[in-house]
């Protein structure tokens, strides 16, 4: 007997599967018919497809597969097209930007004209997946709120990627593309810059993303703890409250004296995520070209605080007269 | 459907677990001790793990000091033929030091052999030219370079520790080409190297910053654009060989930074201006000493491209804060400190032992 668990999903409804709204015409018809997959039933709906791909969401596939195909074939040749060193290897792999030296010239393809051509077909990928995002709300007469949200984490991707390289005169400023490398390329950036932690923008951001999983776990939490009362039927209890609701805001009101609701929880979410990435592009894109050091900017700005010294005064041996080089 | 979903959920619990194990791997067993170094807060803390510090300080161990010479006697010079460095020692002395390097350095089954023909004025074999050169340098060590190796002075075995070559040299590592036709190149990173403790960071910043000498520092001293062009890229190569420092002492960023700002002074601790002039030293030995022997030595002891054996931190230190925990042997050596023209000078007071050698 299936029973209903609010931890874990349990229950799988099967019916026949929904084809969707009537597309307007002159759109592209929806791929496949549909079916029923357990396992993703686990997770979500068990319902799979049909599929919209579209004009757009065709050719961001294109563009993204151009995009992974460099950046992959690259990776592979630099372990001599061994596929058990491939796959050891992956997480060290990379496909570099230029060498700083390169200033904003178009390099050969061997010199950063392949990381320049898969920036340039990622990209477009996300931007032609946005377009498809944007145009599928729309056609299904929904706002627009995703599309805005996945325009904040494109505008720091591009930021990194492209405009602060840019605004800096080197496209060697790139992030390379690689799971390893990308990790030590930021902490580089932190360190020639003075320590990003005392970038105000880098805390907000921060603030914002911990603040994002805070939400989620919050309002997850909250309307699983009241779906017993029907609490996850959000929408209709934002304008019909019902007794999830009374008990979920008296919750919040009785541990924290404050509450959102139904319906403006999901707008602190929303922005939460959107800021997330949006300042965290300010203080990218402020670094190196308005801030050269954060740590001494906060020094100057009266936020870094001034700790005791323990130890006897250290001096930089470099400006001992006679110093070694 | 019952039975199956609890043997699917006991799969995905199994499954979490060996993944869970696998994460785990990388990690190092305990016990893992902090002691606060900076300020209190600051998280300036060095990590101790007694375990490994054990074995560490087994492999560290100095060995027995040979019974000092007497410092009368006739000078070596005019006893022995082609002395060239060890001429203000005398016989026993310079004998003395024989025996030292025939212990420390020559392999056992060719002792004296290994640099001497029977005729021991000969410099026929390399390795004599070699080892004459590597004795100025101590010397050169001991006398000018007491801002790095203070009181405590360094003999052939802080390197070689009874190996011919010591156990870490560095060559010019040019990477394996890959950048065949028009395959990017890999910026000569991303491999999965010891030198940079496997993170992808360059895997040769020695040639550039201990040989070549370029410029390490890359952090503005200003808050605001001021000209400084280093790249993030150039940053890759000053952190892979802050990575390397780590490593080759066995000791945090905290040991010589608060790393709230790693470039301010006034807020570091006194061993990063022991640090300082040890990159110095290195590059100096690099240059001086060792890139001039490159044709001294025969082929198969050479780098791939054909540079010879260099230095860095580890060549030394081999995982300790001071290497052999800042025992001194030079002081039993007072052949090796510098020319000898009258009584050794009286052996420094040691130093109080930093904490982590009351551990060991």
């Amino acid at each position: 007997m299936a029973e209903y668990q609010n931890i874990f999903t349990r229950v799988q409804i099967r019916a026949p599967a929904y084809a969707g709204v009537a597309l307007p015409s002159g759109a592209w018809v929806r791929q496949g018919k549909g079916y029923f997959s357990h396992l993703l039933g686990r997770f979500g709906d068990a319902q799979v497809g049909p599929v919209y791909l579209g004009t757009t969401g065709l050719l961001s596939l294109i563009c993204g597969f151009i995009a992974i195909e460099i950046i992959g074939l690259n990776m592979f040749a630099s372990v001599h097209w061994n596929p058990v060193q491939f796959i050891r290897q992956l997480p060290w792999l990379a496909l570099e930007p230029p060498a700083p030296s390169n200033g904003l010239h178009f390099p050969r393809l061997q010199d950063g004209g392949w990381w320049l051509m898969a920036g340039f077909f990622l990209t477009a990928s996300l931007l032609l997946w946005w377009v498809r995002m944007y145009r599928r709300a729309r056609a299904l007469g929904l706002g627009t709120h995703t599309a805005w949200a996945f325009l904040s984490a494109i505008w720091l991707y591009l930021v990194l990627g492209i405009i602060r390289p840019v605004l800096m005169g080197s496209f060697g400023e790139g992030v390379p593309f690689g799971i390893f490398p990308h990790l030590d390329w930021v902490a580089a950036f932190s360190i020639r810059y003075g320590n990003l932690f005392y970038n105000p923008f880098h805390c907000l951001s921060i603030a914002f993303l911990y603040g994002s999983a805070l939400l989620f776990a919050m309002h997850g939490g909250t309307i699983l703890a009241v779906s017993r009362f029907g609490g996850d039927r959000e929408i209709e209890q934002i304008l019909d409250r019902g007794t999830a609701t009374e008990r979920a805001a008296l919750f919040w009101r009785w541990t924290m004296g404050f509450n959102a609701t139904m319906e403006s929880i999901h707008r602190w979410a929303w922005w939460f995520a959107v800021l997330c990435p949006l300042v965290g592009g300010i203080g990218i894109l402020l670094t190196g070209t308005v801030v050269d050091n954060w740590y001494l900017w906060a020094v100057k700005h009266g936020v870094a605080p001034v700790y005791p010294h323990v130890f006897p005064a250290v001096v930089d041996p470099a400006t001992l007269p006679g110093a070694a080089k | 459907m019952n039975m199956r979903m609890r043997r699917e959920a006991r799969i995905l619990a199994c499954t979490i677990l060996v993944g869970l194990l696998v994460a785990l791997g990388g990690c190092e067993r305990p016990p893992v001790e902090t002691l606060q170094g900076g300020y209190r807060g600051l998280g300036m803390t060095t990590l101790i793990n007694p375990r490994t510090d054990s074995l560490k300080a087994a492999k560290n161990t100095v060995p027995q000091p040979i019974q000092a010479a007497p410092a009368e006697g006739p000078s070596a010079s005019s006893v022995y033929q082609n002395v060239q460095v060890l001429k203000d020692l005398n016989v026993a002395q310079f004998t003395r030091v024989m025996v030292a390097i025939t212990q420390w350095v020559a392999p056992p089954d060719q002792s004296c052999n290994y640099c001497h023909t029977s005729n021991m004025a000969s410099d026929d074999r390399y390795t004599k030219v070699v080892a004459r050169r590597m004795l100025q340098m101590v010397r050169h060590i001991n006398s000018d370079w007491k801002d790095h190796v203070g009181a405590t002075g360094v003999t052939c075995y802080t390197c070689h520790r009874g190996n011919a070559v010591p156990q870490y040299v560095w060559f010019t590592n040019p990477g394996e080409s890959t950048a065949t036709g028009l395959i990017a190149g890999n910026a000569g990173k991303n491999k999965p190297s010891a030198t940079v403790g496997l993170t992808s960071l360059p895997y040769d910043s020695f040639t550039r910053l201990l040989l070549d000498g370029n410029t390490i520092r890359v952090i503005s001293d200003a808050a605001l654009p001021n000209g400084n062009r280093s790249s993030t890229k150039q940053t890759e190569g000053t952190y892979a060989l802050m990575v390397h420092i780590s490593g080759a002492l066995g000791v945090n960023c905290t040991y010589c930074h608060n790393t709230r700002s790693f470039a301010v002074w006034d807020q570091s601790t006194p061993k990063r201006t022991t640090a300082w002039y040890g990159i110095r030293m290195t590059r100096d030995l690099n240059k001086g000493y060792l890139k001039p022997l490159t044709e001294t030595f025969p082929a198969h002891r050479l780098g791939v491209l054909g540079d010879v054996a260099k230095v860095n931190c580890a060549t030394c230190h081999q995982g300790v804060f001071k290497p052999l925990y800042g025992e001194s042997m030079a002081r039993d050596y007072p052949e090796l400190q510098g020319e000898m023209h009258q009584s050794p000078p009286p052996a420094a007071a040691p130093e109080s032992p930093p904490p982590t050698a009351r551990l060991k």
